[in-house]
């Protein structure tokens, strides 16, 4: 009987809720970058059946959600490159919030050749410079003593359009190679001297597929659900490391964030991290509508098991209550 | 205005019905009013296309202005694009657009043209209704659709039967051809997306040359025939020849489709300016790079300032373009038309 009463109270007050939520189905939008784009879609999804509250993202890119944040026509932006001084100026007081990490992967297709090849960062550097041209290479057979490779040419593949994912690789390059600081520089898009570029991930995925010799730089997630083989890169630490999700998170928990989270992670100091990785960023204003704040705070907690799942590094626990720290600057 | 509509085209349905009866005084009032009314309409309505016109140019220039201040015509004639170092200047994106479009024009006219005459003069019509059904059905596929068709299924086999062995051959060594074949056979290059866009004009030229050969009076043949011309004789030297000014347009028409052509050539033409001093490769298995699939791969992360205002004076640049064409086809299809 005292069950079945509160059964009833509770059957009612769902119902209220309910039914006063969904006169009020609260909706935020937000707009910006592709790279952590299916986690995000994920996250809305599973967020909304549990609060009731509609999140509209669109994958627009990096520079677009910077764009719409600044003009405060979204909600919230993303951006995986964090916002320079000069965007800053003209969003005062935007505070970025990290939410999860992710991997480059440099993704190959050398016919007979399986997943892991080693590769030191200069070789990496070299290869997009156009300055080893051949697979069979001293400078890479040494690396690969158990591998035969072909003698045929590399064919290089860049992302065409300006991406956060070529930031991060163009950044962890010029840091890890003079020549390519000197020649080539960092960006969300630069100018390439040798190779093609394809438009998006899927491009530059289908591009290393179809061509024999192929080489490019994909999401960790894109080369995974190819299955397009991808190799192991030597870190600060000397190590060759496969990227994962474990690598990942394991650079991510090495780096010093500054205060305001605004820096490209790459070449961790840790000796089991992946070095080719950095977080991707939610942009909000300090007077956001409190809906988003608890979306933030549920990304940040209980958001963060999804991450794994789709290749994504949860956050250390360091940078995860700094993040949450951010986050509270919300008011 | 409906009112107006109905009253006008009763009182000249009346004027039908008594052609030599002098329209009375109150029905000739709403054909009086109706008139001025519906030149004003007819003509605003032209006018909005004009307008149109001068207000994307203007908005174009106004938005390009920081960096048309800044590069002036080294813009056009420059050939580094380096967004690191702020320095924006398209020729290899101009030339790629005006090659890419050219090749397209180079294969695709001849079988258009054939193909048009073909349907309007040739086939018997039990053949003909299901080709030009399935030409109408060609121009209606989505670009995306025939990016897609051309990454995996063009380009490889392109690739594997005709680059490879081109550059296995000595065809490289002969002086002017071997310049058109030079380069490693990637795939993604110059020559697939000619191809891409050659598939897409093909179905417009093609449409519009039917129709305007179909259009020729029956007599003009029917003459030809009775001198005693073979049936070639009389396309080439009577379909052909009327036609002649029809088909210049037609082909103006799948030229300007070309050059703004974003989404199928950025797919498979290689998104990277040849690597050469001048930006410019003649070689089709070289990659290259078009205005319009400039800005589509660039317009989504650029950042408000110069790098903004450098891809809004790509489209201004490429909207003059296209002027130029349009004022190029208009002459030639004059000058044809006179000289027949």
């Amino acid at each position: 009987m005292k069950f079945g009463f509160f059964k009833t109270i509770a059957v009612a007050a769902t119902l209220t809720a309910s039914l006063l939520s969904g006169a009020h189905a609260q909706e935020l939008n937000g707009a910006g970058a592709t790279f952590p784009a299916p986690l995000y879609q994920k996250w809305f999804a599973e967020y909304g059946q549990a609060t009731n509250v509609k999140i509209n993202y669109q994958p627009i890119g990096s520079g677009g959600g910077i764009k719409q944040i600044t003009a405060r026509s979204v909600d919230f932006g993303a951006s995986d490159a964090p916002m320079n001084a000069d965007e800053l100026s003209k969003a005062p007081g935007i505070i970025h919030i990290p939410t999860v990490a992710g991997a480059v992967v440099v993704a190959y297709n050398i016919p007979g050749v399986g997943p892991g090849i080693k590769l030191t960062p200069d070789v990496v550097a070299d290869v997009f410079l156009g300055k080893i041209t051949k697979w069979d290479d001293a400078r890479i057979t040494k690396l690969n003593p158990g591998t035969k490779f072909p003698s045929s040419g590399i064919v290089p593949f860049h992302r065409s359009d300006g991406s956060g994912t070529t930031n991060i690789f163009t950044t962890y390059l010029s840091e890890v190679s003079g020549d390519w600081k000197d020649s080539v520089g960092a960006g969300k898009s630069v100018k390439w001297v040798k190779g093609l570029g394809g438009k998006g991930n899927p491009g530059v995925a289908a591009l290393i597929k179809q061509t024999e010799g192929g080489i490019g730089y994909i999401e960790l997630a894109y080369a995974v659900q190819n299955v397009i083989p991808y190799a192991a890169v030597r870190n600060a630490k000397g190590k060759f490391i496969y990227p994962s999700v474990a690598s990942t998170t394991a650079a991510a928990a090495a780096v010093s964030l500054p205060a305001d989270f605004r820096k490209v992670i790459v070449n961790t100091q840790a000796a089991d991290g992946y070095p080719i990785t950095g977080f991707t960023f939610l942009l909000v204003y300090p007077n956001a509508k409190p809906e988003l704040k608890k979306f933030l705070q549920w990304a940040l907690t209980d958001g963060q098991k999804d991450a794994s799942d789709m290749y994504y590094a949860p956050l250390p626990a360091n940078v995860r209550q700094r993040a949450l720290a951010a986050v509270n600057r919300i008011h | 205005m409906a009112n107006i509509t109905t009253e006008a085209q009763s009182s000249r349905k009346a004027a039908v019905a008594s052609p030599k009866a002098v329209p009375p005084r109150g029905a000739s009032l709403g054909a009086r009013i109706g008139d001025p009314i519906y030149l004003g309409l007819t003509f605003l309505a032209s006018l909005s296309i004009f307008a149109i016109i001068i207000a994307i140019a203007w908005n174009l220039a106004s938005a390009s202005h920081l960096s048309m201040q800044k590069f002036g015509f080294g813009y056009a004639t420059g050939s580094t694009w380096d967004e690191t170092k702020d320095i924006y200047q398209i020729k290899p994106f101009i030339f790629g657009t005006l090659y890419s479009s050219l090749i397209a024009l180079i294969l695709a006219v001849p079988v258009s043209i054939g193909a048009a005459i073909f349907l309007s003069e040739l086939a018997p019509k039990w053949i003909r209704t299901p080709i030009t059904f399935l030409i109408e059905l060609l121009a209606a596929i989505p670009s995306v659709v025939y990016g897609l068709w051309g990454i995996f299924v063009l380009i490889p086999w392109v690739r594997d039967k005709f680059m490879v062995p081109i550059s296995h051959s000595k065809v490289e060594h002969i002086p002017i051809l071997g310049s058109l074949f030079s380069g490693d056979p990637i795939g993604p290059s110059m020559l697939t997306a000619g191809m891409i866009l050659a598939i897409m004009v093909t179905p417009f030229i093609t449409a519009i040359t039917r129709d305007i050969m179909k259009a020729i009076p029956r007599a003009q043949r029917e003459g030809s025939f009775a001198l005693g011309a073979t049936q070639w004789e009389t396309i080439s030297q009577v379909v052909i020849p009327y036609a002649k000014s029809g088909i210049i347009g037609a082909v103006i028409l799948g030229l300007g489709r070309a050059l703004g052509e974003t989404m199928a050539v950025t797919m498979v033409i290689g998104n990277q300016a040849p690597q050469t001093e001048s930006g410019i490769s003649w070689s089709l298995f070289d990659p290259g790079y078009t205005m319009a699939s400039a800005l589509a791969n660039k317009f989504n992360e650029a950042t408000p300032g110069i790098s903004l205002s450098s891809l809004v004076e790509i489209g201004f640049v490429l909207f003059i373009v296209a002027v130029i064409v349009n004022i190029f086809a208009r002459l030639l299809v004059r000058y044809t038309a006179k000289n027949l």
